[in-house]
């Protein structure tokens, strides 16, 4: 089967606009202004099953049609943030399959009425956001970006705009705080983006790997895109190997695909042979799901892994072998969390700094089974009282981690 | 000399960027190109780009304190930003900080004695694929350096400062 999304690895030259052309490349956005209404492709969009790949999973055409139509002008987002630990998948879409990416900003924008797009990307992307900027040029040389596209009335701008080094800046709020010069802190919702946004304007905003889908859809139509993938998670789905394996990396495959099938055909197996522990399939934000062969054979789809109790998020899929211990796992968690808590809130920011000292004390080996009792406590008390998701996530592991395999943190 | 006199054509695409009523969006790019001239931010560029953005110096240092890729003091002219997070951690990442480290007879945080790296671990970068890595964040911007061992890093520092030598 040919690439969906990581079509440069058919195409090679791909990020050059004359072989994207010729590779179809560009007709889509052309047919979606001078043939489709605004609605037409939301509906396209809703009838392809398409979902969220930044982690929530939630319809791309539903949220796009939450937009509040008597606020103007509106704006849309590509979350470009990624950061994620675990998560390498838009890097790549955007360092091989540039304007595929940049002509999905282009058709959400006309399909929410947005006259300026902003690509947000992590300030460890500045090569890609300086080459964004070059792409983005030749698209306004060509034609394809600025006033009056295609003969129309619908003019469109992209700019990227650079973080600086903030994983709460993939939360969308944060994102928009940041844009507006703003230190990156989550607003209180509501009112959500759809309503108030950038500039208190209606804004969409999608990850890179969701909006480098809508050409492929746009072109090819809704059923093609249901043909794959599940009754739920229609379409394919970038995942980020990482952790124990032999050959970690991005593996473009239908929602659906098993574990197994992930990391001992595509991946290789586990380094030395050893059999697979535990599995934390949305990165560090994951809860840990045990394994054992009849886990492997889970398909991985936002439904199914759910039955695992846990998300499958960004699909950053994490493999940890039985060599590793799950408390040497989520000192590294907490300490993230504690770094990257952006103090706003009091349940995040006391939460995580009390978490990093019990996993301390626990981790240095001073611990009692109390200690991990006043942990476990400390995390749970946090669940459900975050301004933002960042809050929730760093407790996921630990509440799991600690539950799942209490063998790695009691005293025998 | 300001931001907008010594960059005029910069400082204008940056804030064409922006709607004109909301010109402190262009704080975060603007740091940018005042870190390039010191590779850290002075109290005087911020000041300037307080003015040039109708804002207090105080909401200016607001974003320098808040991410992480902006400095507000001297360090190395090289900044090695060796990601230590937990799937790079899996690869190996913490062993080979260990080893870098012993090799360049710097703790993590100290800048070697010659000025011209800083040993930073940072969280994760996207490349959890290809651990041990790091990013090299300089006056102008970032490399990122994948796959990496301690030879190749040594190497990698010996040329920096050949090059830095030469420049001289």
């Amino acid at each position: 089967m040919s690439y969906i999304l990581l079509r440069h690895r058919d195409i090679p030259d791909i990020s050059n606009l004359n072989v994207y052309k010729k590779n179809g490349g560009l007709e889509a956005f052309k047919k979606t202004v001078t043939k489709m209404k605004p609605n037409e492709v939301t509906d396209l969009v809703k009838a392809s099953g398409l979902r969220g790949r930044g982690g929530a999973g939630f319809p791309t055409g539903m949220k796009w049609s939450f937009i509040d139509s008597k606020s103007w002008p509106h704006y849309v987002v590509a979350n470009a943030d990624e950061s994620e630990p675990g998560t390498f998948k838009d890097r790549e879409i955007m360092e091989g399959n540039p304007f595929q990416f940049l002509e999905g900003v282009a058709i959400a924008s006309y399909a929410v009425g947005a006259k300026a797009a902003y690509v947000y990307l992590r300030g460890e992307f500045w090569q890609i956001a300086k080459s964004l900027d070059e792409k983005i040029a030749e698209m306004e040389d060509a034609g394809y970006l600025g006033e009056k596209l295609f003969g129309t009335d619908y003019s469109l701008r992209i700019y990227t705009h650079l973080g600086a080094g903030a994983y709460i800046c993939g939360e969308e709020s944060a994102m928009l705080e940041s844009i507006e010069g703003k230190r990156g802190q989550p607003r209180i919702r509501p009112p959500f983006p759809a309503v108030k946004g950038l500039y208190n304007k209606p804004t969409v905003i999608n990850n890179v790997e969701t909006l480098t889908n809508l050409p492929m859809i746009l072109a090819n139509g809704a059923d093609w895109y249901k043909s794959m993938g599940t009754p739920d998670s229609a379409g394919v789905k970038i995942f980020s190997l990482s952790g124990r394996v032999r050959k970690p990396g991005n593996y473009e495959l239908p929602f659906g695909t098993t574990f197994r099938q992930l990391i001992y055909e595509h991946g290789g197996g586990v380094q030395d042979g050893r059999p697979v522990k535990a599995i934390m399939p949305a990165g560090a934000s994951s809860s840990f799901i045990v394994v054992d062969d009849k886990v492997l054979d889970t398909p991985m789809d936002y439904v199914t892994v759910r039955t695992l109790g846990a998300d499958l998020g960004s699909a950053s899929v994490i493999v940890i072998d039985d060599t590793v211990s799950i408390e040497w796992i989520i000192n590294k968690t907490i300490h993230f969390f504690k770094y990257e808590s952006c103090g706003k809130c009091t349940p995040c920011r006391e939460g995580t700094y009390w978490m990093m000292h019990l996993i301390d004390r626990v981790h240095e080996g001073n611990r009692s089974d109390a200690d991990v009792d006043l942990l476990l406590n400390v995390a749970k008390q946090m669940q459900n009282k975050c301004l933002c998701p960042l809050g929730e996530f760093s407790t996921m592991a630990v509440v799991t981690g600690i539950e799942r395999f209490p063998q790695d943190f009691r005293k025998a | 000399m300001s931001l907008a006199n010594k960059y005029p054509k910069e400082v204008k695409q940056i804030l064409a960027k922006y709607p004109p009523e909301y010109k402190r969006s262009a704080v975060m790019p603007l740091l940018y190109l005042a870190q390039r001239e010191e590779s850290y931010i002075t109290k005087d560029a911020m000041q300037d780009i307080a003015e040039t953005l109708e804002i207090s110096i105080t909401d200016v240092g607001a974003i320098v304190g808040f991410y992480t890729l902006y400095h507000d003091k001297k360090e190395g002219k090289y900044r090695m930003q060796v990601c230590t997070d937990l799937p790079c951690a899996l690869r190996g990442a913490d062993q080979f900080m260990e080893s870098l480290c012993a090799n360049l007879g710097i703790k993590v945080g100290e800048t070697t004695a010659d000025g011209l790296v800083t040993l930073e671990a940072v969280t994760c970068l996207a490349a959890c694929d290809k651990a041990p890595m790091f990013q090299i964040q300089m006056a102008n911007g970032l490399e990122y350096h994948e796959n990496m061992t301690v030879d190749k890093t040594m190497e990698l520092i010996a040329t920096l400062k050949r090059s830095g030598v030469e420049a001289e």
